[in-house]
């Protein structure tokens, strides 16, 4: 009963976010120079008075600025995040559409970077000072001060020019139509690549974090009883020492989700991957604001989600936590 | 004298320090040392480093790498300076009065920040910058408006801790105003944690702009590292230092810059450690 109050209290909060990212972008746009009428008249090539005065009626743009907010969070409220000036085609589909690739990579770094650095950093914390410890601290250091899109062009550079181990763009094989599990195949293939790119500098703080919290929590009263109750090392190392040590990953799992879902927009750049990021750095190119916008509220909202998800993750791996 | 030995006490520091030192000197002598600016063409492209006259070696189009380095550096360090003054000067003066009146105003300044840590803040960096037109201006304004709730909780913090002090209490009873406790009694107690952050936020206001220009959302009248790095994406694969030095020099001006911060938090807050 308490959880589901909480899990209540945090999509109202979720709720509350998007709404404000919804009013953010819609202040947005009127930022940018000239309004949807002469970016339309533009494509057109063809702006009389009379013809942009049509234009500024149909969109409603003539009418006051809260009558138009009004509108457009009514909208936004339906799914309707409007229609992409370039394509012609729905907003929100043209995400769909995309959401899914994103999703994967993103996913697949995540997965990489807490699995990678759980495992490293346990290993680390078994034999502290030793050369792997050392490892993960440069790592997180180097990995830190690098720009991520020149980290995958270095990982371009010497998996695919040099050793020719792996494909430097793309999500598949062009021309290939692989089916069934050749294409699983080929996909993964793909994601290698930049899902390391996404996810080395994480793996390394999770293994930094990691280390820290194993050796802290297993030098804890409980630990001990646990060992003295007649425990195996293994079942110790997993139930008590782990699910403790737990706790400061998770918190900062839900800090990563808002700059990995940056990262990968520029990440996804790199190796032409056909996500969000690669859509989002197009739709600049092409002056397209409705999917501009509709991207940023698209991938606020999946913040939103994770986030909900690691609060719920982490009141089911600390029961103490308050759950308000 | 007992800051500047313990500021000096790691090697690191001190690598750091000299680093960014030569960095600036770097930046600022560009136009005395390359007069003919980033841009000419001064050769045949894609020659090795080392070629005669190229000690970079020359770009896809024949332009000198060291000039173009230079005068990176000079973009890199201008925005990720100008950026992190901007923050601070909203982030400081938010999150002081939230800190220290505390009530709606924190609530509200509290629900905010969370708001930018919640938001996809390069996305909203980008669509910034494209909708005012890429341009050093906007570049610099970007970055200081995803950038600054991360100053205001940090100042929010040591202002909520030291309002409670005595020297507070009198001050207040020597008839002080609000506006010269905030600023002259609260903000100096609360300045290292404040520069040890400035300091790290310039590092990270650097990569975001290389990541900005590297999408082509830079000035087009300047050259940048991250340009450079965009630049070069088709020549990559035949002539890599086109790639591979201005990235180094992005990380190697990152990484001296985090030293320097390790540093100055040591000094600044021996108690605290790390």
């Amino acid at each position: 009963m308490r959880r589901l109050r909480y899990i209540l209290s945090r999509l109202v909060k979720a709720g509350l976010v998007t709404i404000a990212v919804v009013l953010l972008s819609f202040f947005l746009i009127r930022l940018a120079p000239g309004d949807a009428a002469t970016v339309m008249a533009g494509q057109a090539g063809y702006a009389d008075e009379a013809y942009m005065k049509s234009l500024r009626t149909e969109y409603g743009l003539d009418q006051p600025l809260p009558v138009q907010l009004w509108k457009y969070m009514a909208a936004v409220a339906h799914g309707d995040l409007g229609t992409s000036y370039g394509r012609g085609q729905k907003v929100l589909d043209v995400i769909l559409e995309r959401l899914p690739n994103t999703l994967l990579l993103d996913v697949f770094a995540l997965v990489v970077a807490m699995g990678g650095g759980i495992w490293l950093g346990g290993l680390a914390a078994r034999r502290p000072g030793s050369a792997g410890d050392a490892a993960v601290s440069l790592g997180s250091m180097l990995f830190y001060a690098m720009p991520q899109f020149w980290l995958g062009m270095m990982l371009v550079l010497v998996f695919s020019a040099w050793l020719a181990w792996l494909p430097p763009f793309g999500i598949e094989t062009l021309g290939a139509d692989y089916t069934g599990l050749r294409r699983v195949a080929d996909v993964a293939q793909h994601m290698i690549l930049p899902g390391m790119t996404l996810a080395l500098y994480y793996l390394a703080n999770y293994a930094r974090l990691t280390r820290v919290a194993m050796i802290e929590t297993s030098e804890q009263d409980f630990v001990k009883t646990a060992r003295a109750k007649g425990l195996t090392e293994g079942q110790v190392a997993r139930r008590h020492i782990l699910r403790n040590a737990m706790i400061p990953l998770i918190s900062y799992a839900g800090l990563q989700a808002s700059i990995l879902v940056g990262g990968s927009v520029v990440v996804e750049n790199v190796f032409s991957w056909p996500g969000l990021g690669t859509l989002a750095y197009q739709a600049v190119g092409a002056r397209d604001n409705p999917l501009l916008l509709g991207i940023l509220i698209v991938t606020a909202m999946l913040v939103c989600l994770f986030n909900l998800l690691t609060d719920i993750a982490y009141s089911i791996a600390d029961p103490r936590v308050e759950l308000t | 004298m007992s800051f500047l030995r313990a500021f000096f006490a790691r090697p690191q520091t001190i690598a750091g320090f000299c680093i960014f030192f030569a960095i600036a000197v770097l930046a600022l002598a560009a136009p005395l040392l390359f007069p003919r600016g980033p841009f000419t063409i001064m050769g045949m492209p894609l020659l090795p480093p080392g070629a005669p006259g190229f000690a970079a070696g020359s770009d896809v189009l024949g332009r000198d790498m060291v000039a173009e380095l230079a005068y990176g550096a000079r973009i890199s360090l201008l925005v990720g300076i100008a950026s992190t003054i901007f923050s601070i000067g909203i982030g400081g003066v938010l999150g002081a009065v939230a800190g220290y009146y505390g009530g709606v105003i924190d609530d509200v300044l509290m629900r905010v920040t969370e708001f930018f840590q919640i938001i996809p803040s390069f996305v909203l960096v980008m669509v910034l910058v494209a909708f005012l037109q890429p341009s050093l201006g906007s570049t610099v304004i970007g970055i200081a408006l995803i950038t600054w709730p991360q100053v205001a909780r940090v100042v929010r913090g040591e202002f909520l801790a030291l309002r409670q002090r005595e020297f507070v209490a009198a001050a207040r009873t020597l008839g002080l105003g609000d506006g010269r406790i905030i600023f002259g009694e609260i903000l100096p107690n609360a300045l290292a944690p404040i520069i040890v952050v400035a300091t790290m936020m310039v590092g990270s206001a650097i990569l975001t702009e290389s990541a900005l220009s590297f999408l082509g959302l830079g000035d087009p009248n300047l050259m940048s590292w991250g340009s450079m790095i965009g630049g070069s994406r088709s020549a990559m694969w035949v002539a890599w230092w086109t790639m591979v030095l201005p990235g180094l020099c992005i990380m190697v001006t990152v990484l001296a810059l985090n030293f320097i911060g390790d540093g100055l938090n040591e000094a600044l807050n021996p108690r605290r450690g790390r």
